[in-house]
């Protein structure tokens, strides 16, 4: 089970990217958890200031736009 | 290439509409309709081509280009790279807190917020097509000397303890760079979006202020203002001021005022400061920077803002004389 943490606070562009990695590892049958993290001050604690981000396992791999499906299937893929 | 926005208009409106040349009615709806024609098709072009270049100009670069510059200089850098990125102010805090945690003066963070609203490609362009480029001109450089001059104040004064005890304590390390698709395709869906999201954001600004401009260009008599807001009228400054503190709007969606305020002969110095606390001082921006800064801080860049525009105001309305 994959941890995916989505960083951004609330706005549309967020809701998007939890639905993208959603759509993905549901068709992909990858098991995830999807939280979303909305305070700034832990955002930034992941290094990320252009929101949406996301976060796998604790490690940032994204952030500044709402991924396409190519790199939400790279980053589940990793680790 | 914009005048044919003008036959667009004069041929709905007189034409189309049936509307007789010179009413009331007639030129409230030409000006609404050039404008709307003329503002939404140069916001979406601008926007466009903006989002293809978009990549250069992230929050995390620009905090690269600013990190370890003396204090001087990082006014001027902020500020400058303020009025180039396109920004939007939810974006606000994070960049707040991203430059604080580099080591970048708050006065020098303050002056990048002061100048963003203020002064973007979008509002320039378009400004420049409306008013003419000397009085834009004149606005671009009054914009950028309030903003440096309001961070080297945040700093004299030492307004960075105002700033929450938190932000200090956050450590981010390696900020990680976005990932932007730099194929042509990419760029393009890219500058598609952001035109989607920037122009669903601000529309309704923006035909309000139309509207307003459009009513005050048929309705109100030429010599109305020339009575009550002419430059020899020391309270009309300060009334401009005040009156843009509650209000507020995008930059675009306060051109079309400010082009019908123009033709009823206010005096420039007076329009200007208008459209600039409208702008800048506005109370949805200050709820999302009071996440960082205190309220008396708040209260104190308020006033400072208020006080400098004031200025201008004068220095401006004197110098049209």
């Amino acid at each position: 089970m994959k941890n995916v943490k989505v960083l951004g606070s609330g706005c549309k562009k967020c809701q998007q990217t939890a639905q993208v990695i959603q759509d993905h590892a549901e068709k992909n049958g990858i098991e995830i958890e999807i939280e979303k993290v909305t305070d700034v001050a832990a955002i930034m604690g992941y290094g990320v200031m252009s929101t949406p981000g996301v976060v796998v396992d604790d490690v940032t791999v994204h952030a500044g736009s709402v991924p396409t499906e190519e790199q939400v299937k790279t980053f589940l893929a990793r680790s | 290439m914009l005048e044919s926005f003008t036959w667009l208009a004069s041929w709905l409106t007189y034409d189309v509409f049936g509307i007789e040349t010179g009413t009331k009615l007639g030129n409230s709806i030409h000006f609404f309709i050039e404008d709307t024609s003329k503002i939404f098709f140069l916001l979406t072009l601008i926007i466009f081509v903006m989002g293809l270049f978009r990549s250069i100009l992230s929050p995390e670069k620009i905090r690269t280009y600013i990190e370890g510059k003396p204090k001087t200089v990082s006014y001027f850098l902020a500020v400058s790279l303020g009025a180039v990125t396109p920004f939007c102010s939810c974006s606000s805090v994070p960049l707040f807190i991203g430059f604080v945690e580099a080591g970048i003066p708050v006065g020098a963070t303050m002056a990048f917020l002061i100048a963003s609203p203020m002064i973007n490609e979008v509002a320039v362009v378009i400004l420049g097509t409306v008013i003419g480029w000397e009085l834009t001109l004149i606005y671009i450089i009054t914009g950028l000397l309030v903003g440096m001059f309001g961070g080297w104040a945040t700093d004299y004064f030492k307004m960075d303890r105002y700033v929450e005890d938190y932000v200090w304590k956050i450590k981010t390390g390696q900020v990680i760079q976005p990932t932007y698709d730099t194929t042509l395709i990419g760029r393009i869906l890219f500058a598609w979006g952001e035109v989607k999201e920037i122009v669903g954001r601000i529309w309704t600004y923006v035909f309000l202020g139309i509207a307003i401009g459009a009513a005050l260009h048929g309705y109100v008599p030429t010599g109305f203002f020339a009575e009550y807001a002419s430059a020899d009228n020391w309270f009309a400054v300060p009334l401009a001021v005040v009156s843009g503190i509650p209000l507020y709007s995008n930059a675009t969606g306060v051109i079309p005022v400010v082009e019908a305020l123009l033709g009823k002969g206010v005096p420039i110095g007076t329009v200007i400061v208008l459209m600039m606390s409208v702008v800048a001082i506005s109370i949805p921006e200050f709820v999302i920077l009071r996440k960082v800064i205190r309220i008396q801080g708040l209260v104190y860049f308020a006033s400072f803002l208020a006080i400098a525009f004031i200025f201008v105001g004068y220095l401006f309305n004197a110098l049209a004389m």
